[in-house]
């Protein structure tokens, strides 16, 4: 479209645009049972624009077209809607936390199951996989690495990124108090870095959409970071109540750094364990309208 | 049209620039201002309290699902993308850099128009790179004012230079005379 030509309809493209990203969403409901009523609006067209443009359909509409009519298109869509990637040891001090405050509690446990929601590209599950490793307490453990898009699963089941990412990865692995040498973790090839597979052993990764599927095991810790600020209030309260099911009495949540739980009806069932980091633990004592 | 609020973009020497801005700005305005300013991810620099010595309006970070407040100049956290939502709250993301940076101006702008539409001024300031224009086409497509400083006037020319050559301005002036302006278009 002309930039310089001003819009002459008469509801405005503003206005138009709120319809047509609408009515993507209700396709995606009805055409693949994929609700996005619930995410943060802002976002969300973000993204959908993204996705009309590299997949070249012009407008919302040509997407939502598209995605009625090419079934084979819907991992594509997926993982255009879901959680971006990340950086291993992104906010170094969160896992310099988990290290040090509580994978030590966490050791009391004969068994340790850790549920990470949304795992995108997989960089925060290799990075727990290190420190549970460091602290000797991986041969007990459990990942279950969850994400919407298949195409993310994948992604993060190989391990394999870009090698210019080592020296950045590296420096905030030793600012998480990191004492051996993130080198260790990995090979490189050609410019790629490869985790090592040994890292993915007690690792299990599978498709999870925090809309629509239920609890699917008792985890000691919950991660799920930057994820909530895509959703909106009633979203982000349905997730934390999954958390909460999720996790054992005194379990561990971390969230992403700048997430708020302060609009979310649930937020009560956590106590702050260190709140600057984001880190909660389930309420010893059951709040009002949780689950037993 | 009634101006509702002002965005704000800006990089290399954006501090000094918004410090003659934001000085420049008349206490009684009861827009919400945005501001988005290049930093990195972990500058942990208090940007807001630095810009608030020179601002007659109280200056602070934005947060996750605030809202916008009236006469208050709210700036875009370092390392996260800030977005408007339509109910006049403030959303975060974390999505990948956009012109190498996060946050990122064009981000801002887009979801402000979409928010606030033919109410919205779109500023861009100082910079080295083209983040702003693209926002600045889409304030204007969609009914708002477009505001640019006057690459000659600017520390870096090239982000004012980008604003202009894709989205043209409402007015393109040199930063002394943006403060007045804007007093101008929302006290009227």
């Amino acid at each position: 479209m002309d930039p310089e030509s001003p819009s002459h309809d008469d509801i405005g493209e503003a206005a138009l645009t709120d319809i047509e990203l609408e009515l993507f969403v209700r396709a995606m409901q009805r055409r693949h049972g994929y609700d996005f009523s619930q995410y943060a609006p802002a976002s969300l067209l973000r993204r959908v624009r993204q996705l009309a443009n590299s997949l070249e359909c012009g407008t919302i509409s040509g997407l939502t077209s598209r995605t009625l009519h090419q079934p084979e298109l819907l991992p594509r869509v997926l993982e255009g809607l879901s959680v971006p990637v990340s950086d291993m040891f992104r906010d170094p001090r969160v896992f310099r936390a988990l290290r040090e405050q509580v994978l030590p509690i966490l050791a009391s446990y004969p068994r340790i199951d850790i549920w990470q929601a949304g795992c995108a590209h997989g960089e925060e599950v290799y990075s727990l996989a290190i420190l549970l490793e460091e602290a000797g307490l991986y041969e007990r453990s459990h990942i279950f690495a969850t994400d919407l898009s298949t195409r993310a699963l994948q992604h993060a089941q190989e391990g394999i990124y870009p090698a210019r990412e080592a020296q950045q990865w590296s420096r905030n692995y030793i600012a998480t108090g990191g004492t051996r040498s993130f080198a260790d973790y990995y090979s490189v090839r050609y410019n790629l870095l490869k985790i090592d597979k040994r890292l993915r052993r007690n690792v299990t990764f599978a498709q999870h959409n925090l809309v629509s599927d239920k609890v699917f095991c008792e985890a000691h810790l919950v991660l799920c970071r930057n994820v909530l600020i895509y959703f909106s209030n009633p979203l982000q309260s349905h997730a934390l109540a999954l958390f909460r099911d999720s996790l054992v009495r005194g379990g561990f949540l971390c969230l992403g750094l700048r997430e708020s739980t302060d609009f979310a009806t649930t937020a009560a069932d956590f106590d702050p364990f260190d709140e600057p980091q984001r880190i909660y633990r389930r309420s010893i004592h059951p709040a009002a309208g949780s689950k037993a | 049209m009634t101006v509702t609020a002002i965005v704000v973009g800006c990089s290399a020497g954006g501090v000094t620039a918004l410090q003659t801005l934001l000085g420049g700005l008349d206490p009684r305005l009861a827009q919400a201002l945005v501001v988005c300013c290049h930093r990195s991810a972990d500058d942990s620099a208090n940007l807001a309290g630095v810009l608030a010595r020179s601002s007659r309006l109280p200056v602070v970070e934005a947060a996750e699902r605030e809202p916008a407040r009236g006469g208050v100049v709210h700036l875009a956290p370092p390392g996260y993308h800030l977005l408007m939502e339509s109910d006049n709250r403030f959303a975060l993301s974390v999505d990948p850099h956009v012109s190498h940076a996060r946050p990122s101006i064009d981000v801002l702008f887009c979801s402000a128009a979409q928010a606030w539409r033919a109410g919205l001024v779109g500023v861009v300031l100082t910079g080295a790179n083209t983040d702003g224009a693209e926002g600045l086409r889409l304030i204007r497509r969609y009914g708002g004012i477009a505001i640019v400083q006057s690459p000659a006037s600017a520390q870096a020319p090239a982000m004012p230079q980008a604003a202009l050559d894709l989205a043209g301005a409402d007015h393109c002036v040199p930063l002394e005379a943006i403060p007045a302006l804007l007093n101008r278009l929302c006290l009227a």
